[in-house]
């Protein structure tokens, strides 16, 4: 249900684009050369060469000085836009946040330092935006140029004034009434690129958005969420191209990642994390069990401008507890891919956990490194592990716990952690550690490369395995075995800790009061931010994970911190409960 | 449809679709003609169990005997549903004021399909023909021990009366086996109540022992009622409640050790410990 409109809100009204409305496609480019513009280069000649008096002409230049005047600024709309060398050069322009994890890299890092260890603790809330919506708010926001776009729960996509918090434009697309999505009505963010903003929807829709209005510019079914399919991921801009994984792996879906046509919506390529016939890796599943194999795509990727590749991790295959029938590795489930950004082509994968019992999605996003010469990627897994890869051949170079684990006590010829025979769900329930929330989940890391420091909110808890046998029936739920937490294991913690992304050795570590869904943000400021279970957002000195300041935001948090600046001053921006907080100095 | 899996199902679950269909044509409100369409049939019972684990067992425990958080289901009587039809509704709705959430809602896993929900219905009524005999104590000297030489109600209420300190027991005879409830008196240490995880957390609930000792070295010792990284709220022994802020504290301490005495045989008998069961299993069958 839609909430209530307030009366402040009705002159946005309009704005308020219905899901329903006809995309309209091909539409032209606000910023490029449009009838208006047309006219008003004419509008300066025909002035110019008609002025037969001095008084005419004078009046007619100062007419044409302001119509030039008035054309050059829509010109210069264009230096407005997102363009894919801006994404790339992100550094440069440390004042807004451009993707879903601050930049290519993964890095989750802002570079200002107005907000630091010195000043912290006099921050002050300088805004909320009440979304209206309910359930989990797991979005990080973009900011470009002063305006901060972001998207909500059941399919809300909104656009602020990031000074003050006011709405420019609201969109909601219609959920259905007949869909069921695992684990909440979720949405992670959006791309923007040009001047669109970019997002899937529940309903498996990739959407683009006018980023000046929301009006639905095109609007693309990408497959049908009746089966299980859905879209959380906040996409990835990359060029031309609009990258997207599906989520879905509850209900046997085959998994895939799409590319899109950034202005025409049309799509590009799709790489099915799940092998057909005659494809390589195929015979990594048994018998016909690679048609509902699982395997989404539901956290963003990384860009490596240099090898032209994304790494994208994929999640767990289907049945998600039990692997009695996928007998083998069920590739590339739970794995790290490197894709050819232009063609989708894979270029290798690394497999974190092989034939998944315990529902260990690898979709953490891979933070690229670069150490000692070393061109590296930093991937904080849901099992447990800290693995550490070389990022130009997809050799794993390290795989060390980073929390509480259980089920491996040996590693394969590749230095990965194998399951111990112990590990499998059984019929009475068996405990396995991590359970299977994992150690982490989808929070986004960070990476400070002042500290070198990997960030990462973790969680101590082992759960109870039990089969339980499940059919694949389209559209249900398809797990294969129930979880819940061990009384042994009772009370679960949850951390922020540190780790040394060269040796994987623990640095320093903050324990919460309970396990908490929030991801991290490193600042160039000494600080790395994050928040609770218990609704506080918290302010950390990088070094020691000493909380500096915090605040109490009366919801928890299930989102990843941002920085952004507008007018020379800082914010740190988060969701939790159902607003967007945004923090600054007094 | 995937070959090998379920063909079986898949005619129940074709039949089940008709006979919902059938209903929608008559136009007949789901919660006035909900009948469980499985009632009896031991395969969906089978199909029952299963879902229970993935969708129940969390808090009413494998084999629905109930656990830490939610109540013994395989008690023929139950508090808030008297058939099945209003089973239904629970399972979709919840139960508002308690921990049962709304199907689907409590933002993990996919929630259950009026199918699936049908067959757990079956099961759990499959499951009351096996329930364990009700306690065979005094419900009327329990009673006596509770108020009286059992100094339960310095720290819990029952029925308005009693005190504040640890959980109210009004409702807990109609939620917790006789088995936990005696082990709950035997052993208060070894669970303590369970707070449930997020994100249907709003209090943790779990009555852990915490010891605080303030700038100016007065120690208060109680419940916590909540906590987050900053900040404690607790009842003392008095049943005070004390607002405090961590950092201006000399000291902090949790302790999963509850405050609840742990009664020994020599204490209260076995068949003093049966006949306050008894009294506490009285008010929950009301």
């Amino acid at each position: 249900m839609k909430r209530p409109i307030s009366s402040s809100e009705l002159r946005f009204a309009q704005r308020w684009k219905s899901g329903a409305s006809v995309p309209r496609r091909g539409e032209k480019n606000i910023a490029g050369f449009s009838p208006r513009q047309t006219l008003g280069l004419k509008a300066i000649r025909i002035q110019a060469t008609s002025a037969a008096l001095k008084g005419r002409l004078f009046h007619g230049i100062v007419k044409a000085i302001a119509i030039l005047g008035f054309v050059l600024s829509r010109l210069d709309l264009s230096s407005a836009q997102v363009t894919f060398e801006r994404i790339l050069n992100s550094s440069k322009e440390p004042h807004n946040w451009l993707t879903y994890s601050g930049d290519y890299s993964g890095k989750r890092f802002s570079a200002l330092d107005q907000i630091n260890a010195a000043n912290a603790k006099t921050l002050v809330a300088k805004w909320v935006y009440q979304t209206g919506a309910t359930g989990k708010f797991e979005t990080t926001p973009l900011v470009v140029d002063g305006i901060l776009y972001a998207t909500a729960p059941d399919n809300r996509a909104f656009a602020l004034d990031a000074r003050s918090g006011r709405p420019i434009w609201l969109y909601q697309r219609q959920v259905p009434s007949d869909i069921r999505p695992c684990c909440g009505r979720v949405n992670r963010g959006m791309a923007i690129l040009g001047d669109k903003v970019i997002f899937g929807t529940l309903d498996a829709h990739v959407i683009a958005l006018d980023a000046k209005t929301g009006a639905v510019r095109w609007d693309v079914e990408a497959a049908d969420y009746r089966i299980g399919h859905s879209f959380t991921v906040a996409p990835l801009a990359v060029k031309n191209l609009i990258i997207i994984g599906v989520s879905g792996g509850e209900y046997g879906i085959r998994g895939f990642i799409d590319a899109y046509d950034a202005d025409s919506g049309q799509r590009k390529w799709r790489f099915y994390t799940v092998p057909g016939p005659g494809e390589p890796g195929h015979d990594t599943w048994g018998g016909e069990s690679w048609k509902v194999g699982g395997a989404p795509a539901w956290n963003t990727g990384t860009y490596d401008p240099a090898t032209n590749q994304i790494f994208w991790p994929t999640g767990n295959p289907a049945p998600s507890n039990r692997g009695a029938g996928r007998v083998g590795d069920n590739l590339y489930s739970n794995s790290l891919l490197a894709l050819n950004v232009e063609t989708g082509k894979l270029n290798w994968y690394l497999q974190l956990t092989k034939h998944d019992e315990h529902d260990w999605d690898a979709t953490q996003v891979p933070i690229l490194i670069d150490k000692d010469g070393k061109k590296l990627i930093a991937q904080a897994d849901r099992n447990g592990y800290f693995y550490v890869i070389d990022r130009t051949n997809g050799k794993l170079i390290s795989a060390t716990p980073y929390g509480k684990t259980t089920w491996s006590d040996s590693k394969d010829a590749d230095g990965r952690p194998v399951a111990n025979k112990n590990a499998s769900p059984t019929l009475e329930g068996h405990t396995v550690c991590p359970g299977a929330l994992g150690s982490t989940n989808f929070m986004p890391p960070t990476y400070d490369p002042q500290t070198g420091l990997f960030y990462v909110t973790s969680r101590d808890q082992c759960d109870i395995f039990s089969t339980a046998p499940q059919p694949y029936e389209p559209g249900h739920a398809f797990y294969g075995s129930a979880y819940f937490p061990s009384e042994e294991a009772e009370p679960y913690l949850g951390f922020l800790k540190a780790i040394d992304p060269v040796t994987g050795e623990i640095k320093q570590k903050f324990q919460h009061t309970s396990p908490t869904w929030s991801g991290t943000l490193s600042t160039a400021g000494g600080l790395v931010f994050s928040g609770d279970a218990e609704g506080n957002f918290i302010a950390f000195d990088a070094s020691s994970l000493k909380p500096l300041w915090h605040f109490q935001m009366g919801g928890a948090v299930y989102a990843g911190p941002m920085g952004y600046s507008v007018d020379g001053k800082e914010y740190v921006a988060i969701a939790a409960g159902n607003a967007i907080y945004a923090f600054g100095l007094p | 449809m995937f070959p090998g899996h379920g063909g079986r199902r898949s005619i129940l679950y074709s039949a089940n679709k008709a006979f919902l269909k059938a209903l929608a044509m008559l136009a007949l409100p789901l919660s006035m003609a909900a009948q469980n369409p499985f009632k009896g049939d031991s395969s969906a019972a089978k199909a029952g169990e299963y879902e229970f684990r993935i969708n129940c067992a969390l808090c009413h425990g494998l084999g629905a005997h109930g656990g830490g958080r939610g109540p013994d289901l395989t008690r023929a009587q139950k508090k808030h549903t008297h058939n099945d039809a209003e089973m239904f509704q629970v399972i979709s709705n919840g139960i508002p004021g308690t921990a049962m959430p709304a199907n689907g809602t409590n933002g993990q896993g996919v929630g259950m399909t009026e199918t699936e929900i049908w067959q757990i219905i079956t099961y759990i009524r499959s499951q009351e023909a096996k329930a364990a005999a009700t306690s065979s104590g005094d419900a009327a000297h329990g009673r006596e021990l509770f108020f009286g030489d059992g100094n339960c109600s310095m720290c819990h209420m029952v029925d308005g009366k009693g005190g504040r300190l640890g959980p109210d027991l009004t409702g807990v005879g109609g939620s917790r086996t006789r088995e936990a409830l005696i082990d709950s008196i035997r052993n208060p240490s070894r669970r303590l109540a369970w707070g449930l995880t997020e994100p249907t957390k709003e209090f943790p609930q779990e009555y852990e022992t915490v010891t605080a000792v303030t700038a100016n070295g007065k120690e208060i010792k109680g419940v916590a009622m909540n906590e987050d990284g900053f900040t404690v709220q607790i009842m003392d022994q008095s049943e005070h409640i004390h607002l405090l802020q961590k950092d201006k504290l000399k000291s902090f301490q949790k302790s999963r050790e509850s405050m609840m005495p742990k009664y020994e045989p020599d204490t209260l008998s076995d068949k003093e410990v049966d006949d306050i069961v008894a009294f506490l299993a009285s008010l929950g069958a009301k």
